[in-house]
């Protein structure tokens, strides 16, 4: 991977940015998300959240399953709130 | 850990992060942070990231107005080598009846004598600023364009990291387990990863407060509410204020990033600390959002999340010494934490330190629970 590649498209952060995050001492799953919003977007880490496990155990010189996940928040998918209220919603 | 510490702060949020960085600029050589998760883990990184002046209370209005005036400077002030993101687009109040109506009008007059700019909007205005809101049912509405909001993760940081440059030492996946104490004075604080002697503790713990001084032997009325929000899918800019509706009790409003922030507690369910999401919320809150904004039906809901606010029996903060226990100290926003951070870290460090405080803090003072002066605030959702 080079630096600039993106590895969360949702919130647009490259290589370059996690890794520098994680050298300012936000070197655990939850501490770089609240930095970065890494995982919080539409997609919820459904493609960063592999990607950010391995830079992290590199980091901390762990094995990627001994890297603590951040909370699974609800919904699973996007939900509009139309659907939620059951008004209709336009296309 | 270090053995010994002139002060130790309890609670990594942005209260605490303040606190010891107040501490340290003030003199204070030794001072140690406690932080049973990570820096941001509590009601800081949780909250909804509003700053706002317009309260019923001139305590409140005193110190959110400087607050303001810190974060205005905030990214300097701190030498933050990012951005805080203080942005002053305003906070909307919106009232559906005459009764908070003129509650509104009653904290006008509070405004007006304390230099706060707060403007009463007819129905155009407040569609003019913003064009997709429901004015079916609007009685009254103010605004002050000063308000705004802040990045909580940034501005915990840049409190955190100015700190660590003054010395503070941070100790976080440490959690306190209990106090000891020699005649009603603390000598030390015990945690999971040993102890540290010390005779001055400063309890910035938002909603744990009450637990921290269970473990002290004093009784705080101070308890956790459970507030939920949601964030949707990031949009174009449309909504510049941060909307409050004292009929639906919610707040909601567009951050940096596009997304809007909406959520709202339930004052009836029992209180207590607990972090679930319920479907019943989403269900009652998207019947709120649509009735509010009827275009945010196509908007997509991605994320819930909850957190608490320290609820006082009178929505004022808890500030200052406790009677009867030497050496410890309260630092608590109770729901206002967040925005109320810059000030009450400085004047909680200036009490520490033995100094006049800016502002009169005595009144905030935890004995005014028994001595029955509460100054109720009535501006709260």
């Amino acid at each position: 991977m080079s630096d600039k590649t993106i590895i969360c498209r949702c919130e647009d952060l490259t290589v370059e940015e996690i890794r520098e995050w994680i050298s300012k001492g936000c070197d655990g799953f939850e501490e770089i998300k609240r930095a970065t919003r890494i995982g919080m977007g539409a997609c919820q880490g459904r493609t960063c959240r592999r990607h950010l496990i391995a830079e992290l155990a590199h980091a901390n010189q762990k094995s990627p399953a001994e890297i603590d996940l951040s909370t699974f928040r609800p919904p699973t998918k996007p939900l509009k709130f139309g659907a939620v209220a059951g008004v209709d919603q336009d296309d | 850990m270090i053995k010994s510490a002139d002060v130790v702060v309890i609670g990594g949020g942005s209260i605490g992060c303040s606190a010891a960085y107040n501490l340290a600029r003030l003199g204070f050589k030794n001072v140690a942070v406690l932080e049973k998760g990570y820096i941001c883990r509590g009601s800081t990184g949780r909250c909804a990231a509003g700053i706002r002046q317009q309260w019923g209370t001139e305590m409140n209005c005193l110190i959110s107005r400087q607050s303001i005036r810190c974060f205005e400077v905030m990214n300097e002030m701190l030498e933050y080598d990012g951005d805080v993101e203080f942005i002053q687009n305003g906070y909307l109040m919106v009232t559906y009846s005459e009764k908070e109506a003129a509650m509104l009008s009653e904290n006008l007059k509070l405004h007006k004598k304390l230099g706060i700019p707060v403007q009463l909007l007819s129905i155009d205005d407040v569609k003019e600023i913003v064009p997709v809101i429901n004015t079916d049912r609007i009685i009254a509405s103010t605004i002050c364009m000063e308000d705004g909001q802040a990045n909580p993760f940034k501005v915990t940081d840049a409190y955190y990291r100015a700190a660590e440059r003054l010395g503070v030492n941070f100790y976080t996946y440490t959690e306190v387990t209990g106090f000891k104490m020699q005649d009603k004075k603390i000598t030390a604080v015990v945690t999971d990863r040993g102890e540290i002697a010390t005779d001055t503790v400063v309890n910035a713990t938002g909603p744990y407060a009450k637990l921290i001084s269970k473990m002290i032997g004093h009784e705080l009325p101070v308890e956790p509410e459970r507030h939920q929000i949601v964030v949707t899918e990031p949009l174009d800019p449309f909504l510049k204020p941060l909307v409050m509706n004292f009929f639906h009790n919610s707040y909601c409003q567009q951050v940096v990033n596009g997304s809007i922030l909406v959520g709202y507690g339930n004052p009836t369910e029992p209180k207590g600390l607990n972090y679930d999401c319920s479907w019943q919320f989403i269900e009652e809150l998207a019947a709120k959002v649509i009735d509010q904004f009827p275009v945010m039906k196509n908007v997509n809901i991605i994320r819930h999340w909850s957190g608490h606010y320290g609820i006082s029996p009178d929505g004022q903060p808890v500030m200052g010494t406790v009677p009867g226990i030497e050496g410890y100290y309260l630092a608590l926003g109770c729901g206002k934490g967040f925005m109320l951070s810059p000030m009450i870290g400085e004047l909680i460090a200036q009490c520490v330190a033995g100094k006049e405080t800016t502002l009169p803090i005595d009144i905030l003072n935890v004995e005014r629970f028994n001595k029955g002066e509460l100054i109720i605030e009535p501006a709260v959702v």
